[in-house]
């Protein structure tokens, strides 16, 4: 019984300490999101220098569409806290594995 | 040889013009020839910020078209020896002025003043292209909301593109109560985000809105918050070594309890 009213307490502390529902951590989120998007568009060649190496590098490996192939900033949540960070997802259709990874 | 700073920050309404006022008289008050330009053409603010509106006779426009001498289109202000306001035209819009021509009108002004600080209009557009065409430092303006970091970081890039490296940050009206109950961004917060260094901290201050009033910058207050922080950066910008002045106010008893229990 004392050990749960103690929690009580303490979770009555939580809400007055800084934590990460307060509206300023929701601002510094949501500002750190957009300005990856935001950052990416002051050099449009950006993405293209990513998607031209990852193109130069894959196909050593693999046969790829490249006409298919399609990179992006976008948001994922990191699993050990659920907190919201910027992601690159690339999308690589494969026509074919080359023959050096047979061996 | 003078020095060009250009004050700017993207977002319109976060302080640009106050805060060229306050650094230009603060650094005349510090003994050094200084002239504000404002290039914020068609919308003309510096003058009255300054409280030098009724003695306009020419502004830049005239300046850089040769209709009058650069001598003729300074107005000196009597308070603050060593102070001069370059206006801007009022009737005219931003292509009045080229970049060329700002170049130009700023290696003029260097021969004569210690700081030529430049009033950047809101925008990316053309005023802001002028504005930082004739500059060697830059200073960028923001408030601790996101719309205003998002469009500070935007100019700082834009900035780096146009060849104005490291230019320094000053974050305006932060409301410590706020920040201290986490519902504003802290200075950490903003510079962790911006990633440039940063030159000063102005509080929010009701000062700002009665100096404004009167057309008396604040750094002249020496009651004020705000013209102690104006103050300190103008120390700043002559190379001192000037520490963060304490924003801690008077938190109430929640407050004191956290910090008690929490230690922050």
């Amino acid at each position: 019984m004392g050990n749960n009213k103690g929690g009580i307490k303490l979770d009555f502390f939580k809400k007055l300490s800084k934590n990460d529902s307060n509206s300023k951590s929701v601002a510094k989120e949501r500002l750190k999101l957009v300005l990856i998007h935001d950052r990416a568009n002051v050099s449009p060649r950006f993405l293209d220098m990513v998607k031209g190496d990852i193109i130069r590098v894959i196909s050593d490996y693999m046969e790829i569409d490249e006409e298919g192939l399609d990179v992006k900033f976008t948001k994922t949540r990191r699993e050990s806290d659920n907190a919201p960070i910027p992601a690159l997802i690339a999308n690589i259709p494969i026509l074919k594995m080359k023959d050096k990874m047979k061996d | 040889m003078g020095e060009v700073i250009v004050i700017t920050s993207g977002k319109g309404g976060v302080g640009k013009t106050t805060t060229t006022a306050n650094i230009g008289a603060g650094l005349a008050s510090l003994g050094k020839k200084v002239v504000v330009v404002d290039a914020d053409i068609g919308l003309r603010n510096l003058d009255v910020v300054l409280g030098l509106e009724n003695r306009i006779v020419y502004d830049i426009v005239d300046v850089v078209d040769k209709v009058c001498r650069l001598k003729q289109g300074l107005i000196r202000d009597k308070r603050y020896e060593g102070l001069y306001l370059l206006p801007a035209a009022q009737t005219k819009d931003k292509t009045a002025v080229s970049p060329r021509q700002m170049q130009e009108l700023c290696e003029e002004l260097k021969e004569h003043f210690d700081f030529i600080i430049i009033d950047c209009p809101a925008g990316i557009e053309q005023g802001f292209q002028n504005a930082i065409a004739g500059a060697q430092k830059a200073i960028v303006v923001t408030t601790p909301e996101i719309s205003a970091v998002r469009d500070a970081d935007r100019i700082i890039g834009l900035l780096e593109s146009k060849g104005l490296h490291n230019p320094l940050l000053i974050i305006n009206r932060i409301k410590q109560e706020m920040v201290a109950r986490g519902d504003m961004m802290n200075i950490d917060d903003m510079i962790d985000i911006l990633a440039i260094d940063l030159l000063g901290v102005v509080p929010d201050d009701e000062a700002i809105v009665i100096s404004t009033n009167k057309g008396e910058p604040v750094v002249s207050d020496d009651k004020a918050f705000a013209g102690q922080a104006y103050r300190n950066i103008a120390n700043r910008i002559l190379g001192e070594e000037v520490p963060l002045m304490d924003l801690e106010v008077d938190e109430g008893l929640v407050g004191k309890l956290r910090k008690l229990i929490f230690g922050k």
